[in-house]
C-alpha cells in the first residue's frame, strides 16, 4: 500500500493481486488484448483441433511398405521412416494419444492437487500440516526415476495406467502453491462471513474459494499439461509408456533406434519433437500472459504505442522520464 | 499569469507551467490538469488534497520521476540554480538528467523503510550517492560526510554498518531526510514524510526538518493530505482537487479566510488545536473519476455553495486581487464565486478575504515595492513561516 | 539452529519416505521378480549361492510378514549389500553406481551451474531493458524451455556429430577406441571433455531459458520496489542500480527455484545420457530397466533420490543463510 507505487496506478487495473473483484468478461476481453496469449491458445488450440480431427484424414498412418527414408515430396510431405510409414501421416495421428495423455494427466494431477493443497489449507491445524508434508515430501523426491521404476514394474500398456501414474507424481508442486493462496483467501471477509452464516466446509470451498481461486488453478492446469508433455516424450523415448502407441515420443524413439541419425533421415527427428516443443511453448505462453495479467507490476508499456498515441493527439513527445 | 511582476523575497527557484500527467489506459486517467507555480528559495510550499487528487504525481513530475504508463502530457519545468542559469527539466536526459537529480532536487519518499535497499548496508547506499555525483570524494571522505550527515538528524554513526530493518520507523525517515540532503540540493520534495509516523515522532522529525531548512537554505515542496500540518510549517500552500490547483495562497492567511469552499470544507474537517471548540463538518461526496474531463468545476457536485455557472463553466485559477499576496506570488483561486463577472456581489460571509490584511492592489502595482500586507498582525494560527518573512524583502 | 533441525528432520524423514516407496515398488509387478531376475542372471552365468535369497530381501519379499520384510530390507540397505547386477553381471550394483555417478555428477552439474549463472545474468538484463527489443526473447526462451532436453541432443549430435558436420563425437563418455587410460591425464581429459560438449550444451540451451525468464520477471517485479525508484531518483548510475538493487534482491527466489530445479535436472539427463550413450548413471538406468535388471534399478533410485535430497538441504540451508526472513517459522 504505497501512494509512491507508480507502476500500479493504472485506471483500469483494480487492486491487482486480490482475485476476483472483477467482472470476469471485461478482464478476458482485456486479457486477449496481449499477443502472446492470442499466439499461445492459436497454438493450442491448433493441436487440440488436430487431435480430434487428425485420425479422421489419415486412417492408416501406420501402413508400411512406402520407400524407405524417404525424403519429403509431393507424396509424402514429410518423408518416410525406416519401414516406408508416412511421417506427416503419423505426426498428425499422434496429437491425438499425446493430447490424450496430457490433458489426462493435466486434469487428474490438477484434482488431486486442488483436493489437497485448497482442503489441506481450509482445515488447517494438523490435517495441514500433515498434507503439507505429504506435498513436500513428493515435491523433493525426483519424479522422473520413480515413474520409470514403476513403470518398469507395473509393465501396463494401457493409456490409462501412463496417465494415473505420471499425475500421481507431479499434482505436488500445484499443491503447494494452491495451499498458499488459500490460506491467505480464508481469512477474507466473504470466506469469514459465509462460516458466520454456517454455511458447511465443503460449500465453502466449491462455491467461494474454489471459483476465486481459478486463474491459479488453471495456471497451475496449463503447468500440469506441460509437465505431462515433456514427461511422457522422455518416458516413451527410452522405451517405456507403451510403444504400441502412436505418439510424438514413440515417433522419437523408434527413429532413434532404428537409426535415422546415420541415415540422415532429418524430417523424421526434428518434427515430432518439433511439435513437442511447439506445444510447450503454445502452453507457457498462455501462462506467462496470464502471469502478467494477474500481477499488473509484470506489465511492461511498450514505447511504441505510448509514442504513436501521442503524436496522434498532435502534441509533441514532451520528453520522457528516463 | 507567470507572477513574475511578483519577484521579490527571495528569487523563484522553480517554475512550473501548465502542467499536465495522464496515465495512459483505455480511457487515460488525467492526474495532474494544467498545474502552474513558482517556487522561491528557500520557501516551503505545501500541497494538500485528499487521496488520489494527484499530489503525489505531480510530486514525481517534477522530480522527472515518471515511469509509465504516467506520462506528461503538457507544461514545462524550468529550475533556476543560485547563480541565476535556468535549466529546462523536461528537455534533461541521459547523462544531464543523471547528474541533475540529487543535485539539485532531492527526494523524501513517504515509506523509508521501502525507499532503503533491504540487502546492503546504509554506507553503502550513502557511498553510492557520493560515488555517482562526486567522484572526487575518495573514501575516506565519503565515509566523513556520510557521518556527519547521519550526526546531522540524530542518528548514531555506527548505524552505518547497519541494516535498514534494524532502525524504528523515525530513524529510517531520519536516514532517508540525510540521504535526501547529501548533496546540499536547492530543493527537496518530500512525499508524505510524516505519515506512517507516530505523532510523537511525526512532531519530532517536522522540527527537524524545520531546523535543517534553516541551517541549509533549501525550499521544500511538502505533499500530505493533512491540511492543518501545512498550515502550520508552509509558507504558501496550494489546495489540490481533482488534478487541478483549487486554491493557491500564503498559508498565513489562508487558514482564517479561505478563498474556495473546498479550503473551507478541509479546513472545517479537523478541530483547531488551539481554538475554541467547534462543531466539524466533513465534505459530503467522493472525488471525481479522473478520467473524464469536466464541463464546469469539478468541485459541483459537492460545494454547497454551488449556483448558476458552477455546472457549465469551467473556473479559471484567478488572481484574486483583494486578498494579500504573501512573498513574490498571488492569491488565486479557482471559484466563480471570487469572480466579479459572475457574482458582483461578492462570496458568502465565509469565503471573504480577511479583515485585517491590506489589500495589494492591482497587479501592476506590486513591482519595485514592498510586498505583503502592510501592517499584518502575522500572529493567530499561521506558522513560523508566513510572520518571519512579511517585513520585507528577504 | 532450530531451523538447521528442522531442515534436517524434514529431508531424513523424506529419504525414510523414499527408502520405504522402494520397498513396496516390486510388489506391483504381476509374478515374482525374482525369479525374473535369476532367470536373467543364470543366463550370463553362475549364480553365487543364497544369491536368490539376498536378493528377496533387498525387493522386500523376504520371508515373513510384512515388518519383517521391511527389516531385512533396511538391513539389506544399511550394510550396502545391493546385490549382483543383471546387466552387468556379476558386478555388485553399488561398485556400478559408483563408477557411473561421477560422470553424471560432473556433466549435469557442471552444465546445470552453467545454465544457471548464464541464464540469470541475461534474465537481469532482460528485465532491466524491459519493454526494449531483449523483451521479444521470452517467446524465444519459451520454446527453448519447451523443447526436451534430448531432442536438442539429438540435433545437436545430427549437425555437429553426424550429418553436417563431423566436429564433435556423438556418444561416450571418451574415446573408448584410442586405448586411453581412464585416470587424471590430459589424453583423457581432452577425450573426456570433448565427449561431454554436445550433451552439455543440450542442457544448457534448455534450461537457460527457465532461469532467463525466472529472472526477468522477479526483475521486472523488483523495479517498482521503492528503493529502486528511489534509486533512481538519487540519480545513480544505472549500472549500479540494476546490479546492487535491481538484480541483488530479484535473485532470491531463484536460489530456492534452483532447489527444486536439481530433481528436474536429474530427470531431464536421463533421457538425454541415453542418447549420447554417456556413461552416466541415467544410461545405466535405461539400460537396467530393458534388462529388468532390478537390483540395479532400486540401487539407481535410491542414489539419485538420496542425491538429490541432500542437494535440497544444502540448498535450503544456503538459503536460510543468505535471507534471514526464510528463517522464521510459519
Amino acid at each position: 500500500m504505497t501512494a509512491t507505487n507508480l507502476a500500479t496506478a493504472t485506471a483500469d487495473a483494480a487492486a491487482a493481486p486480490e482475485l476476483g473483484g472483477q467482472r470476469p468478461g471485461g478482464r478476458l476481453r482485456e486479457a486477449f488484448r496481449s499477443r502472446r496469449l492470442v499466439a499461445g491458445t492459436a497454438i493450442v488450440g491448433f493441436f487440440v483441433l488436430l487431435a480430434i480431427a487428425g485420425p479422421f484424414f489419415f486412417p492408416n498412418a501406420n501402413k508400411i511398405g512406402g520407400p524407405q527414408y524417404a525424403g519429403p515430396s509431393a507424396r509424402y510431405w514429410l518423408g518416410t521412416t525406416q519401414t516406408g510409414q508416412d511421417v506427416f501421416a503419423q505426426l498428425v495421428v499422434s496429437a491425438r494419444a499425446s493430447m490424450e495423455i496430457v490433458v489426462g494427466v493435466a486434469l487428474l494431477a490438477t484434482v488431486v492437487s486442488v483436493v489437497i493443497g485448497i482442503t489441506g489449507a481450509y482445515v488447517g491445524g494438523f490435517v495441514d500440516e500433515a498434507f503439507s508434508l505429504f506435498s513436500n515430501f513428493f515435491l523433493v523426491i525426483p519424479t522422473l526415476p520413480l515413474i520409470i521404476v514403476i513403470l518398469a514394474y507395473v509393465k501396463s500398456s494401457g493409456i490409462a495406467s501412463l496417465i494415473v501414474i505420471i499425475a500421481l507424481t507431479s499434482w505436488a508442486a500445484s499443491a503447494r502453491v494452491l495451499r498458499s493462496q488459500t490460506l491467505s483467501v480464508r481469512n477474507r471477509e466473504y470466506v469469514l462471513a459465509a462460516r458466520a452464516s454456517g454455511e458447511r466446509a465443503w460449500r465453502i470451498i466449491v462455491v467461494e474459494i474454489v471459483p476465486n481461486e481459478l486463474p491459479i488453478i488453471v495456471s497451475q492446469f496449463i503447468f500440469g499439461g506441460i509437465f505431462a508433455i515433456l514427461t511422457q516424450t522422455a518416458l516413451q523415448f527410452i522405451g517405456l509408456g507403451n510403444p504400441t502407441l502412436l505418439t510424438w515420443g514413440n515417433m522419437l524413439n523408434i527413429a532413434y533406434s532404428d537409426e535415422a541419425l546415420n541415415a540422415g533421415a532429418w524430417w523424421w527427428i526434428i518434427t515430432p519433437g518439433l511439435c513437442i516443443a511447439l506445444l510447450g511453448m503454445g502452453l507457457a505462453l498462455i501462462n506467462f500472459s496470464l502471469d502478467e495479467i494477474l500481477n499488473p507490476r509484470l506489465r511492461v508499456y511498450s514505447d511504441r504505442r505510448s509514442r504513436a498515441r501521442r503524436s496522434r493527439a498532435g502534441r509533441a513527445p514532451a520528453g520522457r522520464a528516463a | 499569469m507567470t507572477g513574475r511582476e511578483g519577484r521579490m523575497t527571495g528569487d523563484v527557484v522553480l517554475r512550473a507551467e501548465h502542467l499536465s500527467v495522464e496515465y495512459a489506459g483505455r480511457r487515460p486517467t488525467r492526474a495532474v490538469r494544467d498545474v502552474s507555480f513558482e517556487l522561491h528559495r528557500g520557501e516551503v510550499l505545501g500541497i494538500a488534497g485528499e487521496s488520489g487528487c494527484g499530489k503525489s504525481t505531480l510530486a514525481y513530475a517534477l522530480a522527472r520521476m515518471l515511469r509509465p504508463p504516467a506520462r506528461l502530457t503538457g507544461g514545462s519545468i524550468e529550475f533556476v540554480d543560485s547563480g541565476g542559469t535556468a535549466v529546462d527539466v523536461m528537455a534533461l536526459a541521459g547523462e544531464r538528467l543523471r547528474e541533475f537529480r540529487w543535485t539539485r532536487v532531492s527526494m523524501v519518499f513517504q515509506s523509508a523503510m521501502n525507499a532503503l535497499n533491504p540487502v546492503t548496508t546504509l554506507g553503502r547506499q550513502f557511498d553510492d550517492i557520493f560515488r555517482a555525483h562526486r567522484p572526487s570524494m575518495d573514501k575516506a571522505a565519503r565515509h566523513g560526510r556520510a557521518r556527519e550527515l547521519l550526526e546531522m538528524v540524530g542518528i548514531d554513526p555506527a548505524r552505518l554498518r547497519g541494516f535498514a530493518h534494524e532502525l524504528s520507523g523515525g530513524m529510517r525517515q531520519r536516514v532517508v531526510i540525510a540521504m535526501a540532503l547529501a548533496l546540499d540540493p536547492e530543493i527537496v520534495i518530500m512525499d508524505e514524510p510524516t505519515t506512517a509516523l507516530d505523532v510523537v515522532v511525526q512532531r519530532e522529525i517536522l522540527d527537524e526538518i524545520e531546523r535543517l531548512r534553516e541551517d541549509l537554505g533549501f525550499s521544500i515542496i511538502f505533499i500530505t493530505h493533512d491540511l492543518s500540518l501545512l498550515l502550520e510549517i508552509s509558507d504558501r500552500l496550494a489546495v489540490m482537487y481533482a488534478g487541478q490547483f483549487a486554491e493557491y495562497a500564503p498559508s498565513e492567511f489562508v487558514g482564517r479566510a479561505p478563498a474556495h469552499p473546498y479550503t473551507l470544507g478541509l479546513l472545517r474537517s479537523f478541530p483547531d488545536m488551539r481554538g475554541g471548540r467547534r462543531e466539524l463538518r466533513g465534505i459530503p461526496g467522493t472525488p471525481p473519476d479522473l478520467r473524464q474531463d469536466f464541463a464546469g468545476c469539478p468541485f459541483v457536485a459537492r460545494c454547497e455553495y454551488a449556483f448558476e455557472p458552477c455546472a457549465g463553466t469551467v473556473p479559471a485559477l484567478r488572481q484574486l486581487k483583494d486578498r494579500p499576496a504573501g512573498d513574490g506570488d498571488a492569491w488565486r483561486a479557482a471559484c466563480h464565486l471570487q469572480d466579479p463577472d459572475h457574482r458582483p456581489g461578492g462570496p458568502p460571509g465565509e469565503l471573504r478575504p480577511p479583515e485585517d490584511a491590506a489589500v495589494a492592489g492591482p497587479a501592476g502595482d506590486r513591482v519595485g515595492g514592498t510586498t505583503g500586507p502592510v501592517g499584518s498582525s502575522g500572529g493567530g494560527t499561521a506558522g513560523p513561516g508566513g510572520s518571519g518573512e512579511a517585513a520585507g524583502p528577504a | 539452529m532450530r531451523f538447521v533441525a528442522r531442515k534436517l528432520g524434514f529431508y531424513l524423514a523424506a529419504a525414510w519416505v523414499a527408502l520405504t516407496i522402494n520397498f513396496f515398488l516390486p510388489r506391483l509387478m504381476p509374478g515374482n521378480p525374482v525369479e525374473v531376475v535369476i532367470a536373467r542372471m543364470q543366463q550370463s552365468g553362475p549364480t553365487p549361492p543364497g544369491e536368490a535369497a539376498a536378493l528377496s530381501k533387498l525387493l522386500g519379499l523376504g520371508s515373513g510378514n510384512v515388518f519383517q520384510r521391511y527389516w531385512q530390507y533396511l538391513d539389506s540397505l544399511s550394510h550396502l549389500r545391493l546385490g549382483l547386477s543383471v546387466s552387468h553381471f556379476p558386478e555388485p550394483v553399488s561398485s556400478e553406481i559408483a563408477s557411473s555417478i561421477l560422470w553424471t555428477l560432473l556433466l549435469v552439474g557442471v552444465a546445470t551451474i552453467i545454465s544457471f549463472v548464464l541464464g540469470i545474468a541475461l534474465g537481469a538484463v532482460a528485465g532491466w531493458k524491459r519493454g526494449f527489443r531483449l523483451d521479444a526473447l521470452v517467446p524465444a526462451t519459451t520454446l527453448l524451455t519447451a523443447m526436451p532436453y534430448f531432442w536438442v541432443g539429438l540435433i545437436l549430435v545430427y549437425v555437429f556429430a553426424t550429418n553436417v558436420v563431423h566436429v564433435l563425437p556423438a556418444s561416450n563418455g571418451y574415446d573408448t577406441a584410442a586405448g586411453l587410460t581412464v585416470g587424471f591425464n590430459g589424453p583423457f581429459i581432452a577425450s573426456a571433455v570433448q565427449h561431454a560438449t554436445l550433451p552439455a550444451l543440450s542442457i544448457i540451451v534448455t534450461a537457460v531459458g527457465g532461469w532467463l525468464l525466472g529472472m526477468r520477471n522477479m526483475m521486472v517485479s523488483t523495479l517498482s520496489e521503492d528503493y529502486v525508484v528511489a534509486a533512481e531518483a538519487k540519480g545513480l548510475r544505472p549500472s549500479r542500480i540494476m546490479i546492487g538493487y535491481a538484480a541483488r534482491n530479484a535473485v532470491l527466489p531463484s536460489i530456492s527455484g534452483f532447489a527444486i530445479s536439481l530433481g528436474f535436472v536429474v530427470s531431464g539427463a536421463i533421457a538425454m545420457e541415453y542418447v549420447f550413450n554417456y556413461p552416466g548413471i541415467g544410461y545405466m538406468l535405461v539400460t537396467a530397466v530393458s534388462n529388468d535388471d532390478y537390483p540395479l534399478m532400486q540401487g539407481i533410485f535410491l542414489v539419485i533420490t538420496l542425491a538429490v535430497l541432500g542437494a535440497n538441504l544444502i540448498v535450503d540451508l544456503f538459503q536460510g543463510y543468505i535471507d534471514p526472513r526464510t528463517r522464521i517459522a510459519r
